[in-house]
């Protein structure tokens, strides 16, 4: 196997103190089933080290733990190598019960934007969510309508925004949010 | 533009993140089935001003379908449920009656 | 003449002169000036000239109402017409020209119009371009579309950017003036979060130029200090220069935040359009004068009484030295009082009203104005300028009684609220008789997703004219809206506003009241679109008594401004040509945006790169560095075809085809979706998605699929390849995947919501890549790894496995006929997995292809394309693939319909291979002409061609086509049109051109 290469190659940009990057190469996991089952929330731990994420929220911390993608679907998110792997473990932890778990990995962009409140002002110059800090929050995630194109963010503690979004449109994402952070600061949001 | 409360994932937000799939409980009719009925099925749709439920997915959102009972007159809605249903809530049709005493759509009322 | 006064202008700064030009006449004005107060004090009152008879046009307000003052702006890049010249602030260098006119502003051609005015009523064009037919395609449209129009469009791309912020608020507040100010300091103060808007860059509005006191201080400190507070408060976001555009259903409402409009060379967005959620709203917009109906009424120089006052208070200009005032209501007369205060002459008052005046007509008075009551003017002398008005009684003729010579004339009809907003999103009206105006009726309040009323007009817009009673109203508003928001008001009472004493207005719709014709021809309604009284009453006698028909034959209010200031005098012309009550007669509809609003600003940031988003392989950068000619498919962007240098398009597609044939061919097949189906009802689900058996599918195996709606019609198709005993993967074509996915979640949702089945969308998990011809098997063998000889690994069937050290799913399928292996790696690893297959099959003779070879390969085949062969009304059935219709099934999407007579009828369209007898590419999309005509005496037609190429293999034109019983007519030659009146004869034949039995693909 040749080395994986994300969709940008780890581009970056700085405007305006808000920094735009491909975060790389992310190990992703599609895993949909019932997530109030104990054999689940016992994988899932062992997988990411943490618990079932709540309704809209996300666990990741260090690159490692889980988003709330829908009532029947997380987003597992490992270091890149360990997805295969973490897909195995789901296999044989819930062999037997209705589950799906998918490597999604390579499906999907996932890119980092940071620069505090500037940062969420670029957020919401594309997507129609507040991102007020009283309304958004370190741990929470969110699936929405980024411009034209569907995507998810979620807020880290060091408020930095994780935004996931298809692979084939990673460019597109990229460049709003740089284009964003060129136009320079609202003013709004504090 | 309208704001729509997605029962699945409880998100708030604006039609943009929706997309609108037209009548709600509607019954499939396969073969078998006589012409009317496949007629019915296929085509006959409510087309009311007035209290109608409704099909919608949180396309931008958790993907989900889900069902509404809005007002075409004045938009406004009377609640979402799960599409996991074959008909409207009590509850739901108990807000429409206070607001609109003797209303039915198709067989509901 | 008008001019700058040595004295006054709250407005500008007199230490910072600014230089502009008009028309290439280099002017001085000052910053903090607008367009137009800076040209009026340079005297250019002429700025421009009306729609219709290309009448002598002068500014007449001097805020966003401005019906006549628009002109070019700026120049290249940064051109934009129609800009009006009331809400453009001034800057060095500002570039303006006049619009509407030829060869100039003073002398225009079209100006002999008016002369004909007689000849061109309401309605005109209507009749007149009706008849000969003939003439409006040749003579009359050209005519009209060459005088149409205002500005110029740009020529230039647009060179500034714009953007949009989605914000979210408790209570917005639209409108900086006092009510706006006291309302949402009072909002503020709850701790909700509020937004307040102006549309200028200077707050307070009306009350600051009139002089009210506030808590017992000149209204401009109060304003300032309220400014100041709500500036330094964290729950409040406070911006000039921004409009309320529109409000929507559900609270939503566009905010037009102009930032660089007065400074252009400023970095940044030009224009951000605030895409706002509102709990609550307050209008707090205040009102808009109304100009009175008198002949001559559009003369430069006659102006609405308060834009004098905003001229001279504001920015320190006078409109003339001697100004008459005519009204008929109170409130002119604070016009006269400030000219005269300013040192300017008002030689007289001319009030329609026979008493009722109050205190300030006696400040007037006092001051030593003249005060003629019960008098109006018959008409308004002068041509380019005013230069005299002739003074009659009110309620007679227009018997001249006296002339004035003045040089200005300020009018007022009384005021009317501006309820566009509230009335954006449904609220409704009521007339107020004693105030002779429209104002917001609060028990018609636009209504919420709750049904909750969210929007609350406060102070003058709400249809208070008194400093107290707006202050009070706004407060009031504001505590309701805190409330309604779910937040607790503070406990306060509103500021004490004070100001001068008014006596009743008394409407006045047309002056003098019993106007002859003469008269009523030369008083304007409607200043751009030129619509006078006659017009609005000759459309009355010809029967368009709806108001809203009346505005579209006269087209009153239908011009840039929006009829802002015309409809309400309009309407009252209306409604006594009817002889009705004006509420009967009722407004027309408010519309958004309130005024015009820039494109960009609409296009936010979807320009250029991101205009739209363009899908892309993993691949997609080899692709642009080597000469790729992409075509758009859904979002994505694929290679139609490679060309080299020296090729053309066509070359390198026959260069394609004849490779992959002979040699080895590439295909990036990535953007093919790809849908994991999995769970125990994973099988019996894809036996209702899909016309063929899915569920006896072995492990291991791949099968064709075709899907189709509940109408029978076709909607994808492709290969389904079963994984293991829980699982399948579905491809569908590179349009279809995000549409299939969702098309199975709506039935395992909606419909079979027990089924133990979930699906997810890996298709860019996966670059995936055909490899096609003699050479495939050889270039993969050469790489290494699986094996891939037919023993390992049959014609459709799939494996695992690793290829040159990539781990890759092979599927031996076949979309040319040839050999072919289509082979999935991780999307990360897709592009050098590509690199790795070109250089091993160099000495193969690989060449990569783009889709037009694909195509003519499977047509070469006899395959079919959803887009091409289906176009939404096809049946499987009519493309002769009953071999992809399981008979054992009882169900699946689509049967019953297919049962249905006409689905059934052996009479319908079928699928045929289709040869010119020349060899010649028919044109796509041709029809086979039949004998005879239908009802509706159109020609009969028996076919149309769904695919036509030319066959570099068969080196001659092949086509497929749906014709009408097509398979029973085997041998036939019918003719297909060529879109130039000729014809081309074509037989119909099997429509498998190449290897019909299939032999190269399966080796």
């Amino acid at each position: 196997m040749s080395e994986a290469v994300s969709f940008l190659n780890g581009a970056e940009a700085t405007h305006n103190g808000v920094t735009v990057r491909d975060a790389g190469p992310v190990g992703m996991v599609t895993l949909r089933g019932d997530l109030s089952a104990a054999k689940l929330k016992t994988a899932v731990k062992k997988i990411t080290g943490q618990p079932v994420p709540g309704v809209r929220k996300s666990t990741v911390t260090g690159g490692k733990g889980a988003c709330w993608m829908s009532p029947d679907e997380l987003l597992i998110v490992v270091p890149h190598a360990e997805a295969a792997a973490a897909v195995a473990e789901l296999e044989s932890a819930l062999a037997g019960g209705h589950f799906m778990a998918v490597n999604v990995s390579d499906a999907r962009a996932c890119l980092t934007l940071s620069g505090g409140v500037a940062a969420r002002e670029v957020l919401a110059k594309i997507a129609p969510v507040d991102l007020s800090t009283a309304a958004f929050g370190a741990g929470d995630f969110r699936r929405t309508r980024m411009a034209q194109v569907a995507g998810a963010f979620w807020l880290d503690d060091a408020e930095t925004f994780h935004v996931v979004c298809f692979r084939s449109v990673g460019h597109y994402v990229f460049g709003l949010l740089e284009n964003g952070a060129k136009a320079g600061p609202v003013g709004v949001l504090a | 533009m309208l704001i729509l409360e997605c029962p699945c994932c409880g998100v708030k937000s604006e039609e943009t993140e929706f997309h609108a799939g037209g009548e709600a409980h509607l019954k499939r009719f396969g073969p078998g089935s006589t012409d009317a009925e496949f007629e019915g099925y296929l085509f006959m749709r409510e087309n009311k001003r007035g209290v109608h439920f409704e099909r919608w997915r949180h396309v931008n959102g958790c993907g989900k379908w889900f069902l509404a009972a809005r007002d075409t007159n004045t938009l406004e809605f009377f609640g979402f449920y799960p599409a996991q249903t074959h008909e409207p809530p009590q509850d739901i049709k108990d807000k429409i009656s206070a607001k609109h005493p003797g209303w039915s759509w198709r067989e509901f009322q | 003449m008008s001019t700058r006064l040595s004295n006054g202008g709250r407005l500008v700064n007199k230490a910072k002169p600014v230089e502009f030009q008009f028309n290439g006449k280099r002017m001085k004005g000052y910053e903090g000036d607008t367009l137009a107060s800076a040209l009026l004090a340079n005297d250019q009152m002429l700025v421009g000239r009306s729609f219709k008879y290309h009448r002598p046009r002068g500014i007449v307000a001097s805020g966003g109402e401005e019906p006549n003052a628009l002109v070019n702006l700026g120049q290249g890049g940064k051109f934009e017409p129609n800009q009006r010249v009331t809400t453009t602030e001034l800057f060095d260098g500002l570039y303006a020209t006049s619009q509407n006119h030829w060869p100039s502003l003073e002398f225009d051609v079209g100006a002999i119009n008016t002369h004909f005015a007689r000849f061109l009523p309401a309605g005109f064009y209507y009749k007149m371009f009706m008849f000969p037919r003939p003439f409006w395609k040749h003579v009359y449209e050209p005519f009209i579309r060459q005088s149409a129009g205002l500005g110029k469009a740009p020529k230039e791309r647009d060179s500034d950017t714009y953007e949009h912020f989605y914000h979210f608020t408790d209570v917005l507040v639209i409108g900086g003036g006092i009510a706006g100010l006291a309302a949402a300091l009072e909002a503020a103060q709850s701790g909700l979060k509020v937004t307040i808007f102006e549309q200028t860059h200077h707050w307070g509005g009306r009350a600051v130029v009139d002089g009210a006191e506030i808590d017992g201080k000149p209204a401009d400190d109060w304003v300032k200090d309220t400014v100041q507070t709500l500036e330094g408060m964290e729950n409040v976001t406070i911006r000039a220069r921004t409009m309320g555009a529109g409000v929507y259903d559900h609270g939503y409402v566009l905010g037009y935040e102009r930032l660089t409009d007065h400074c252009p060379d400023q970095d940044g967005p030009r224009h951000r359009l605030w895409r706002i959620r509102a709990t609550q709203i307050i209008t707090a917009t205040g009102a808009i004068e109304r100009p009175l109906s008198f002949a001559g009424n559009d003369i430069p120089g006659v102006m609405l009484a308060a834009a004098l006052r905003d001229y001279v208070v504001n920015w320190g200009v006078s409109i003339g030295d001697r100004t008459v005032v005519v009204t008929n209501n109170d409130d002119a007369y604070r016009t006269a009082i400030a000219l005269v205060d300013a040192g300017l002459s008002v030689p007289a008052i001319i009030d329609a009203r026979t008493d009722g005046a109050g205190p300030l007509a006696d400040a007037a008075r006092a001051k030593g104005i003249r005060v003629e009551m019960g008098k109006g003017i018959a008409k308004v002398k002068g041509g380019k300028r005013v230069e005299g008005v002739a003074i009659c009684l009110q309620a007679g003729e227009g018997a001249v009684i006296e002339e004035i010579k003045c040089d200005a004339v300020a009018m007022s009809g009384g005021w009317s609220p501006v309820v566009h907003l509230w009335s954006h999103c449904g609220g409704k009206l009521i007339w107020d008789e004693a105030q002779a105006m429209f104002r917001p009726d609060p028990s018609r309040a636009p209504t919420g997703d709750k049904g909750q009323p969210f929007v609350a007009a406060a102070g003058t817009a709400n249809g208070n004219l008194r400093t107290a009673a707006v202050l009070e109203d706004a407060v009031a508003q504001a505590k309701a809206a805190v409330k309604a928001a779910g937040g607790k008001p503070k406990a306060g009472k509103a500021p004490a506003g004070s100001d001068a004493e008014e006596g009743a207005i008394s409407p006045v719709w047309l002056m003098p009241q019993g106007a002859p014709i003469q008269l009523r021809m030369k008083s304007w309604l409607d200043f751009q679109n030129d619509v006078k009284v006659s017009d609005v009453q000759l459309a009355a006698r010809e029967g368009f008594e709806s108001v809203e028909h009346a505005k579209r034959y006269t087209t009153l209010g239908m011009a840039t401004d929006q009829g802002k200031l015309s409809n309400i005098n309009g309407l009252a012309i209306l409604s006594d040509a009817l002889d009705q009550a004006i509420p009967q007669t009722g407004t027309t509809t408010f519309r958004p945006p309130y005024t015009p609003i820039s494109m960009g600003a609409i296009g936010g940031e979807a320009r250029d790169e991101l205009f739209q988003p363009i899908r892309k392989t993993p691949m997609h950068g080899w692709h642009e560095a080597n000469g790729a000619d992409f075509e758009p498919v859904g979002h994505w962007r694929r290679p139609y075809a490679f060309v080299r240098s020296g090729e053309s398009v066509h070359d390198a597609v026959m260069r394609e085809v004849k490779n992959t044939r002979r040699n080895l061919g590439l295909l990036d097949a990535s953007t093919l979706g790809k849908l994991i189906v999995k769970g125990p009802d994973a099988g019996k689900f894809l036996d209702m998605m899909y016309t063929n058996m899915m569920s006896t599918l072995k492990p291991g195996k791949c099968r064709y699929g075709l899907m189709c709606n509940e109408n029978g019609f076709l909607i994808d198709d492709g290969v389904v390849a079963r994984i293991d005993e829980d699982t399948f993967l579905c491809h569908t074509t590179t349009g279809g995947a995000e549409r299939i996915h969702a098309w199975m979640e709506d039935w395992l949702q909606c419909e079979w919501w027990d089924w133990k089945v979930y699906v997810t969308n890996a298709t860019e998990q996966f670059a995936q890549v055909a490899v096609v011809g003699p050479n495939a098997r050889k270039v993969l063998e050469k790489l290494g790894g699986m094996d891939v000889s037919k023993e390992s690994i049959a014609f459709m069937e799939w494996k695992d496995g690793q290829i040159g050290g990539f781990n890759a799913r092979v599927y031996r399928i076949s979309f040319s006929g040839e050999l072919s292996y289509e082979i999935a790696v991780p999307a990360s690893q897709g592009r050098a997995f590509w690199d790795a297959l070109l250089a091993a099959g160099e000495e193969f003779g690989v060449m990569p292809y783009g889709t037009e070879c694909l195509h003519i390969m499977r047509a070469e085949k006899g395959f079919i394309m959803i887009g091409d062969e289906t176009d939404g009304t096809v049946i499987p059935q009519d493309l002769n693939m009953e071999w992809a219709i399981s008979k054992k099934k009882e169900d699946y999407l689509g049967k019953r319909a297919q049962e249905r007579s006409y689905m059934a009828s052996p009479d319908r369209w079928k699928l045929v291979g289709l040869e010119t007898l020349d060899g010649s590419v028919i044109p796509d999309g041709a029809y086979a002409p039949a004998p005879g005509d239908n009802a509706n005496g159109q020609r009969n037609v028996q076919g149309r061609v769904t695919s036509t190429y030319f066959s570099p293999t068969l080196g001659r034109g092949i086509a497929m086509g749906l014709v009408h019983k097509g398979p029973d007519r085997m041998g036939d030659v019918i003719e297909f049109t060529k879109g130039d009146g000729t014809f081309v004869k074509a037989k119909i034949v099997d429509q498998v051109f190449y290897d019909k039995d299939g032999e190269k693909q399966n080796v």
